[in-house]
């Protein structure tokens, strides 16, 4: 099985070193919640509710598929929103992400 | 007074499953939904999304499920009490449950499920300081009546289609200035509504501030001006009469937080034995519950309505003797 390192920064800026497969086909938000980090993931991935809303501090986005419309559309209505803002659900763990750092955007 | 065996909290997949179980059992029920449609997140936030993981469905659409499942709990005549929100509770001197919502419609059931899964959707509050203190003072979230605006200014948030139709509604002769602010240059909403807003801001009859964001809120006994910041101008003040921010729904606990239940991380804990919460003859199922191993999937959420309306019964009638009915045998009999 292979794995990636991602460090989480929770909303207390606690740091989290999560070991994270990449054969699995999950993403940040699933990642998350298996860590039993405070991520709702309320509409299941679908970038429909913002609740996985995160900051990307590593320089990994490049090396992530561009945000789709739909996850654009849902940013506007999530708050503290910013350059580095993304929606969990829609970051799938992949090699080139080795190393990434995500802080959970606050809730609101 | 409407009097019910079974009063479930919350018309999403699994309140609806129940009505079906608890059918079977000859149990009526009565749901309450803060929404105005049946059918929870499905019909609210995805109907038109796929779902892969529902037993014997490769796929199936959200809208479609919620369908399926108000097809199934026909035959059991369920009532409804739709856009309202389950508010209070008090135990009666027969040990039944009344439970009032917010627009006062009184129910009445000796067993209570609470199937309200990440609580009642209410609208999301931008994060701005000293917001609460304009609320209905020149802050409002929903527009309930736009006669309210007649004459006033009024400057809506947000790049959804509530915020391009009302921003197109009240510039047409409503309000007397209309100005709707964005976080960024594109809309999501629909093509004519994003076309009509660009058209009249072209055309000067309303001002369109994107690359923008509201941060601050102002004024003496009521809302006078907002803060705007501007992405590459700075901050920038508008005098405003009402500010409505559209920025969509999000699920809060709401009053069921205050009903006494043991609640963990905003979910009520359960005795997975039969779903009942620290409360006798309160049960709490789908995603609202937690226990160890719980897992938030529509599935785990029908088979907890299952269990949990074999223990219903047992409380509502003790000397009865239960018989598992097994719907190969007679099918589905109805009221």
């Amino acid at each position: 099985m292979s794995s990636i390192r991602v460090t989480v920064i929770d909303r207390e800026g606690t740091s989290h070193e999560l070991e994270a497969p990449t054969d699995m086909n999950m993403n940040v938000m699933e990642l998350c919640k298996s860590a039993e980090l405070p991520v709702e993931g309320t509409c299941g991935g679908m970038a429909m509710c913002a609740s996985c809303h995160c900051y990307v501090e590593s320089a990994h986005a490049g090396s992530m598929p561009e945000k789709s419309d739909d996850e654009e559309d849902m940013l506007d209505e999530a708050f503290h929103v910013n350059d580095q803002s993304r929606l969990g659900c829609q970051i799938r763990l992949e090699d080139a992400l080795e190393g990434m750092v995500i802080r959970l955007a606050p809730v609101g | 007074m409407i009097q019910t065996d079974i009063l479930i909290i919350g018309a999403g997949p699994c309140g609806l499953f129940t009505v079906f179980e608890a059918g079977l059992l000859k149990l009526r029920c009565h749901l309450i939904d803060a929404l105005p449609q049946a059918g929870g997140q499905c019909a609210e936030i995805y109907p038109k999304k796929p779902i892969y993981d529902i037993p014997a469905y490769p796929e199936i659409l959200a809208g479609d499920l919620v369908d399926r499942l108000m097809e199934q709990a026909k035959p059991f005549q369920p009532g409804f009490t739709l856009g309202e929100r389950a508010e209070t509770i008090i135990k009666d001197d027969e040990g039944q449950f009344v439970v009032t919502t917010n627009r006062g419609t009184v129910h009445r059931a000796p067993t209570i499920a609470i199937a309200g899964g990440l609580g009642c959707f209410e609208p999301r509050k931008p994060p701005v300081e000293r917001l609460q203190d304009y609320e209905d003072h020149g802050v409002e979230y929903i527009i309930k009546d736009p006669e309210f605006y007649r004459g006033k200014k009024v400057v809506i948030s947000g790049g959804g289609d509530s915020a391009l139709d009302w921003t197109n509604f009240l510039a047409d002769g409503v309000a007397s200035e209309v100005t709707l602010v964005h976080r960024r240059d594109g809309f999501r909403g629909h093509p004519d509504s994003v076309q009509k807003v660009l058209d009249l801001a072209a055309a000067g009859k309303i001002r369109l501030l994107t690359n923008g964001e509201v941060v601050g809120v102002a004024g003496e006994e009521r809302l006078e001006t907002l803060t705007v910041k501007h992405k590459t101008e700075g901050e920038i003040e508008v005098e405003t009469d009402h500010w409505v921010p559209l920025f969509g729904l999000s699920p809060k606990l709401g009053p069921i937080a205050d009903w006494n239940l043991n609640i963990t991380k905003n979910a009520i804990e359960v005795d997975t034995l039969d779903y009942s919460t620290n409360v006798d003859g309160i049960y709490a199922i789908g995603d609202i519950n937690t226990y160890p191993g719980k897992l938030k999937l529509i599935l785990c959420g029908f088979h907890e309505a299952t269990l949990m309306v074999q223990s219903a019964f047992k409380r509502i009638y003790p000397d009865k003797n239960l018989v598992l009915k097994y719907t190969t045998v007679n099918g589905v009999n109805g009221f």
